[in-house]
């Protein structure tokens, strides 16, 4: 196969990506609607509703190995191959991807079945986001992402951020449910307030140590071989030490009286609100990043440009 | 900065106060789990504004164009050190007192832990069924087979046992406590103190060490004095004379143009040739050694590590004056202002007679004239596939005369007058190599001679990285530790009956926050399971506890 058809299956796959997670997403919709005719406690395993719940997860399965192929066409795309997460496009696919397989993996040990339509919706409105907004064509890396760091730094931040996205959907159904007097329906029907705190704090346990990994290892060693220094205060650093900074004191916030709780899961809130603004928002906001790559016009000219 | 599972809190303010104990109030309320929360919440609002406003130790450049376009604000910001937070006072403030809290919580936590280390796990609960996991049996078998079954067990599962009922009467003689998970609290102390040790690095590379920037023509060489750097930023602490004495020349350049796909237009696999020094100094010359600089593949002398960070043009200008004499001539480096390397740069040729001249203008590599109307020339390639050199030329004083200091890439214009075309137009040189233009007004000739290359080479030497490295991986290995090694205590007390039947409780308290309890029940199950001719096993309800 050419680099072209490599992409053109690429871009049909987040296509197809799309319309079988949307599929899944309307099983699971029609799922919660019979649910709601039902009493909270009432457990459903046979029947339509039950079939559609189940099929929901069989589609949102099916949507990820599709997914799969786009981001493996993407890399075989690029001349050399690479891998699949050079600029915003391909990060918020990878990410998004993320965010299913790590749904998917710890679906049966949490019990994740609640979280089905939420995480499914979010990655469609990922994929149309970056279908629409962020597509760029395939294009060689510049010469500072040529760099086996590449691969370690920028996946484990994908990885990490899958984790948070998860952990800040927990927070926001805690928050939700802990104010819920509802009998009936979705809030209804979630877990208790202190398990779904702790499906929350087990996404967030994960993504922090991979966080970290990223942030303050992989990406200063790469920082300083590209750019001679460690540290630079660019602003996407700046960013992601404050991102670090807030998990932290979610982490912290869990074991500090008077702050457990409820509390923690707004400071979860506001780490995941600097973690996507880390990954958009600042490219609006600063022009003199270095990590480039990901800017809003796509210069990619990391490390070509001279700043005397 | 700690994890307390017992959440120490702040005392509230007694009414009256000895200077000692206003001291000690202090101390409390600077360790308390919620100034460490609030301190570290403080840091992440702090870190902002160094994302917004150009920093001057990142890029001086963007600083000063900032504070052309806002006079007013300027003032303020420059006093509340928004141009250089992160060395800024308060920002300062915030992670000391972070490190002090962070000190004053691991010192005593080291204490309790090196204590706890020590100690046995804690006597059986008098009523074990109100922990919240626990199990109940009955069974024919003698308590003393029952506790020292579970205790065997728990042992091969690497818990620290205590049979009480076997060693010593008292309370809890007839049940067995055991304890596990001691790691979590030890890698929870090295997380914090991990904090410390990056924090020791990066002050060990921030105040002994430097960075500097200089750009080499391609073919010509740099020896490392401080003489030669272009801009050099030392530590506070950095001594002056205490630069390795290598040297180098930029032998060849290598880059090669992607000119079609979507990248169409990048500079790919570039590449400096050194030939480099160890030692240059005269009497210690070592060999001479070549070396490949790419981006991501810095070469390290010594200490002192060397990296390739940008490249762009250098025309070769010759100025002539009215005299025939060349008053400016060699390779002169043009900056470059966008991807297809369009390039900005100055001429000045004070001693020119019979005036002086300055020229400023802009270097195309591949230069496209547009249609009349249709907009300014352009360079559409970064290869020099056409290249151009188009300035603007200025008499009169050009600002050298004073002796001020002055950047090469810009002319001082202030008393300086645009030549003049005889109709009133400004006079501009649109030199291709080897062209050459008149001047009006016998002030000379602009020749461009030829094109090279020129390399922008930082070199830095930063103390301590390693040290910041090992600290955090120590950080990361401490953090899995307090993450997901599970505190846990489990007893299983075992009676006689007065009817002859054995009654045993098993209960087990996770000290872990979020942890499973289903694998708390599992171990508890994995004890009641394990005794044969078992009765009624009756587990709690499992009620979440808020």
């Amino acid at each position: 196969m050419t680099d072209a058809s490599w992409e053109t299956l690429s871009n049909q796959a987040v296509a197809a990506a799309g319309v079988v997670y949307f599929l899944a997403l309307l099983s699971h919709l029609v799922e919660w609607a019979g649910l709601r005719r039902l009493p909270a406690d009432e457990q459903v395993t046979t029947g339509r509703t039950a079939m559609a719940g189940r099929l929901g997860l069989l589609l949102t399965g099916i949507a990820a190995m599709v997914h799969v192929v786009a981001l493996v066409g993407r890399g075989m795309a690029a001349d050399p191959n690479r891998v699949p997460w050079g600029n915003m496009y391909e990060f918020t696919l990878s990410g998004s991807f993320f965010v299913t397989v790590i749904y998917l993996a710890c679906y049966r040990r949490f019990r994740l079945a609640w979280m089905g339509p939420i995480v499914v919706a979010f990655v469609l409105s990922a994929l149309m986001v970056a279908a629409i907004w962020l597509h760029d064509p395939v294009a060689p890396l510049t010469e500072a992402l040529l760099s086996p760091w590449l691969v370690i730094h920028v996946v484990s931040a994908v990885i990490a951020t899958g984790a948070f996205t998860i952990g800040g959907i927990c927070s926001v159904l805690y928050l939700l449910k802990e104010r819920s007097k509802a009998e009936r329906g979705y809030l209804a029907r979630l877990p208790e307030p202190p398990a779904l705190d702790r499906v929350s704090y087990r996404m967030h346990a994960f993504g922090f140590p991979v966080w970290t990994f990223a942030v303050l290892i992989t990406g200063p060693i790469w920082a300083h071989q590209a750019w001679s220094s460690y540290w630079n205060w660019d602003p996407k650093e700046v960013w992601a030490f404050i991102t670090w900074v807030v998990y932290a004191a979610y982490l912290h916030a869990r074991a500090t009286v008077g702050w457990k709780g409820r509390n923690a899961a707004y400071v979860a809130l506001v780490g995941l609100a600097t973690l996507w603004f880390n990954f958009i928002g600042i490219n609006y906001f600063s022009s003199s990043s270095q990590h480039s790559y990901a800017g809003v016009v796509g210069d990619g000219s990391t490390a070509t440009e001279v700043r005397s | 900065m700690s994890i307390d599972p017992t959440g120490r809190q702040a005392s509230s303010l007694p009414p009256e106060l000895t200077a000692r104990e206003l001291g000690r109030w202090t101390w409390r309320q600077l360790t308390s789990m919620r100034t460490a929360l609030v301190l570290l919440l403080l840091l992440a609002l702090a870190a902002i504004p160094g994302s917004v406003v150009p920093q001057e130790d990142v890029d001086a450049l963007a600083v000063s164009r900032w504070q052309d376009q806002h006079p007013t604000l300027t003032p303020v910001y420059e006093k509340l050190g928004l141009f250089s937070v992160y060395d800024s006072v308060w920002f300062s403030a915030i992670y000391l007192l972070l490190m002090v809290s962070l000190v004053g919580c691991i010192v005593p936590r080291t204490a309790v832990y090196w204590r706890a280390l020590r100690a046995r796990p804690p006597a059986a609960p008098r009523h074990l069924t109100r922990l919240p996991e626990h199990a109940t049996y009955t069974t024919s078998e003698p308590p003393e087979e029952v506790l020292t079954r579970a205790a065997e067990l728990l042992k091969r599962k690497r818990y620290r046992v205590v049979s009480t009922s076997l060693d010593q009467p008292g309370p809890g003689e007839d049940a067995v406590s055991a304890e596990k998970g001691y790691l979590r609290e030890a890698g929870n102390l090295a997380f914090h103190l991990s904090v410390l040790v990056v924090l020791v690095g990066f002050a060990v590379g921030g105040l002994f060490g430097y960075k500097g920037g200089v750009i080499v023509v391609v073919g010509q060489g740099f020896s490392n004095t401080l003489t030669q750097y272009d801009d050099f930023v030392p530590g506070s602490l950095f001594a002056g004379d205490d630069l390795e004495p290598f040297c180098f020349d930029v032998t060849d350049f290598d880059v090669s143009w992607l000119t079609e796909g979507p990248a169409a237009g990048q500079a790919r696999r570039f590449v400096s040739h050194l030939d480099y020094r160890e030692d240059c100094r005269q009497g210690h010359e070592t060999e001479q050694r070549n070396y490949d600089l790419k981006v991501n593949h810095p070469l390290t002398i010594g200490s002192t590590e060397v990296f390739l960070i940008g490249h762009g043009y250098a025309p070769v200008i010759t100025v002539r004056d009215g005299n025939g004499d060349v008053a400016y001539g060699g390779p002169t480096i043009f900056l470059p202002t966008d991807q297809t390397f369009q390039s900005f740069g100055v001429i000045k040729a004070p001693d020119a007679k019979p005036a002086q001249i300055g020229l400023e203008g802009t270097f195309y590599p591949t230069f496209v004239l547009p249609p009349e109307g249709q907009g300014l020339p352009y360079s559409a390639f970064g290869d020099a596939v056409n290249p151009l050199v188009s300035m603007l030329v200025y008499t009169g004083d050009i600002g050298l005369d004073d002796g001020t200091a002055q950047s090469v890439y810009v002319l001082d214009k202030a008393k300086a007058e645009p030549v003049e075309k005889a109709n009133g137009q400004p006079f501009r040189v649109d030199l291709r190599p080897g062209d050459t233009v008149e001047l009006p007004d016998g002030m000379g000739s602009v020749t461009f001679e030829g094109l090279e290359r020129w390399n922008k080479i930082q070199i830095s030497r930063t103390p301590g990285k390693l040290v910041a490295l090992a600290g955090v991986v120590l950080a990361l290995a401490g953090l899995l530790g307090s993450l997901f090694i599970r505190p846990r205590r489990l007893w299983v007390r075992a009676r006689r009956g007065d009817d002859g039947t054995t009654y045993v409780e098993v209960a087990g308290l996770d000290r872990a926050s979020g942890a499973d309890p289903e694998r708390l029940r599992e171990e508890i199950a994995a004890l009641v399971g394990d005794g044969p001719d078992i009765e009624q096993p009756a587990t709690a309800a499992h009620k979440e506890q808020s």
